[in-house]
Formats: structure tokens, sequence, C-alpha cells
């Protein structure tokens, strides 16, 4: 298990790609139905670009800090 | 669930009407961390908006809302901070709102140093009525009203509202989304008008037009172009070529209208008193 967890909304998620193009370890990838998803827990640092930078509050990184 | 999507947001609204990428989601989530952090309780924060994209906000956010009308919601947000002015008040409005529809209302709020923070997300376009050319829309740029691209030059807002009396003024980002977080705190822990310039990234209205395809490229053309005040001090005229800035560029003490207007009120109130 990585240090973080990464929760995604599938529901609310609308595929734009920006949570994908701006992961620094390539932690996330479009599923086939193109949503969000984790695909790399392991190499998440826990930045939370992807939850700051998500227009639709569809992504939600907890970890170390008990967040 | 994070507290302050669980705490601000009406779930039920959820997901929300904006497009795929839309730069107004990343800059409503810097104002609800903000306001997470501040800790403000929902029952003390009423937030006003008018007629746009950003002002689909209230359809979403969960403090007291009211949607007002086009360009107006400075105006009123004016009127509820008057007769209730221990309530935070915010606006969050568009360029096109803010500064096309309702820009007079802006300056003369600005000029008043009323206590309202104004968030004015910029995507430089009429997104929701179309894609029409705001006089935030850079120019040369496509709109569904500038075929051949705009021919006006465009507001600085940030100098607009300096120039109109504003204390606090600052400009961020989507793509710098926790510099934008920490200057929506800053405006809103601000005593006096505040306000703040979101550059947003609008994919659909502007970017398909202006040869940004997709969500990704705008916010690094955001990357790319925005420099922080800071950093602009140090670099060449050839380094800021085509560069804006962003960073807190006002923030200062000045007498506020409601405390102005209620200090008046009392002495006008003890003056009757003394006469009878």
């Amino acid at each position: 298990m990585g240090k973080y967890t990464i929760k995604v909304q599938p529901k609310w998620c609308k595929s734009c790609g920006v949570c994908v193009a701006f992961c620094p370890k390539q932690v996330l990838v479009l599923d086939d139905a193109g949503k969000a998803s984790v695909q790399n827990l392991e190499a998440c640092i826990g930045c939370r670009l992807c939850e700051i930078r998500c227009s639709d509050f569809a992504i939600e990184v907890g970890g170390e800090n008990g967040e | 669930m994070a507290t302050h999507v669980s705490e601000y947001l009406r779930l039920d609204k959820m997901p929300h009407i904006w497009c795929p990428g839309c730069g107004t989601g990343i800059i409503l989530g810097a104002v609800v961390r903000a306001i997470a952090k501040l800790g403000y309780k929902r029952d003390d924060v009423v937030v006003v908006t008018g007629i746009g994209c950003s002002s689909r906000t209230n359809a979403i956010i969960d403090f007291n809302t009211f949607q007002t009308t086009h360009g107006r919601a400075l105006s009123f947000a004016t009127g509820f901070k008057m007769a209730r002015p221990e309530m935070k008040v915010i606006v969050i409005t568009g360029d096109g709102d803010g500064s096309g529809i309702g820009g007079n209302h802006l300056i003369h709020t600005a000029r008043r140093n009323i206590d309202i923070t104004t968030i004015l997300v910029n995507n430089g376009i009429y997104g929701m009525t179309g894609g029409q050319y705001s006089p935030l829309t850079p120019r040369g740029c496509i709109a569904s009203t500038a075929a051949t691209g705009t021919m006006e030059p465009c507001f600085d807002m940030c100098e607009l509202v300096k120039a109109a009396g504003a204390t606090y003024v600052a400009r961020g980002t989507a793509y710098h989304a926790t510099m934008l977080e920490q200057l929506i705190a800053k405006a809103l822990e601000h005593h006096g008008f505040s306000f703040v310039e979101g550059i947003a990234q609008c994919p659909i209205g502007f970017g398909r037009r202006n040869n940004q395809k997709t969500p990704v490229d705008m916010l690094n053309w955001q990357k790319d172009h925005a420099i922080t005040i800071a950093a602009a001090a140090k670099a060449s005229p050839e380094e800021l070529a085509g560069k804006f800035l962003i960073g807190e560029f006002v923030n200062k003490e000045a007498p506020e209208f409601s405390d102005v207007y209620w200090e008046a009120s009392r002495k006008a109130q003890q003056k009757v008193k003394e006469a009878r």
C-alpha cells in the first residue's frame, strides 16, 4: 500500500483529463469509460494537485495527516 | 468526503452543470477551501451572484445565497451588507457580469470600500450565452460575435478597481490554485472592499475557437503566461512580453463604508436624543 489514498467519484467526473495531465508521478489514468482512475497509487506523493485542479470535486486525496 | 465539499456544497446538485475542464469549478474549489481553513460557519456567510457561468455557483454552494440580475450582484450585496454588517458577504461574478454588464457597479463598490469580497472569474468570454466576446477578451481572439477576432483592447480589472479605490486587490489563476486559495483567504479576512481576479479556462466557449483545444492546453497557457509580481520585478522587458502579473497588488487600510454609515447613524440618533 502507498502512503496515500485517492478516492474518485466517477459520477461527478467529466473526463476532462486535467488530473491525469498534471500528476507529476503519473498516478492517474482515464479508464475505458473515460473516468479518472487510480493506476499507480504507490507512486503518489500526496501533492493533491489532482484534487485542487479537479473542476468537478471528483477527487479526494487522503493520507499521512489523517485528512 | 473532504470537509469543504461535504460542508459547503449542495451534494444533491452534483455533478454540477459546468462543462468538462471548466476553470470555474477550480476557482470555486479555492473559495470553499479558503472558507474551510478560516472556519466560517455556513450561516455567517452570504454569497451573491448575478448571471453567467460563474454565477451558477449559487446553485451548488451551500451558504445563504441569492442570485440576482445580470451585473447587479454588487448592488444587492451592498444593500445586504448595509443592513447586516456582521455577515461575511461574498460576490462571485464573471468577466461579462462583473466588467461588462456590471462594470459601473464594480467601480463604485470599490470606491465606497464596503466590506465585500468579490471573486471575478475571468474566462475571457460570455460563456453561458454562447461565446460572445466580453470586455476582458484579449484583442484578436475569436468569439461568436468576433469571427475575425476582437478589435477592442481589454480592461486590466485589477488596475481598474485599484484606481477606483479597492483596498485589497489580487490576481491568481486556476492553474495556480493553491496560490489563489491563499489570496482569497486574505481577501476574505480583509476589512474593506477586496477583489480577487481568477483567470479561468473556458474550453468550450473560448478555447475551441482560439487554438487551445483542451482544458489542459488552457491551463498550460496560464502556467506559461502568468508571472508573479516578485519575479516580474527582476525580469527583463523581453521576459515580460505577453505575460500577465499574478499576486497581491494592493493591501491597505481605509475607512469602511458600513462602519462610517452606522457611526454617522449613531451620532444622528444621539443628537435627536439630546434635542429632546
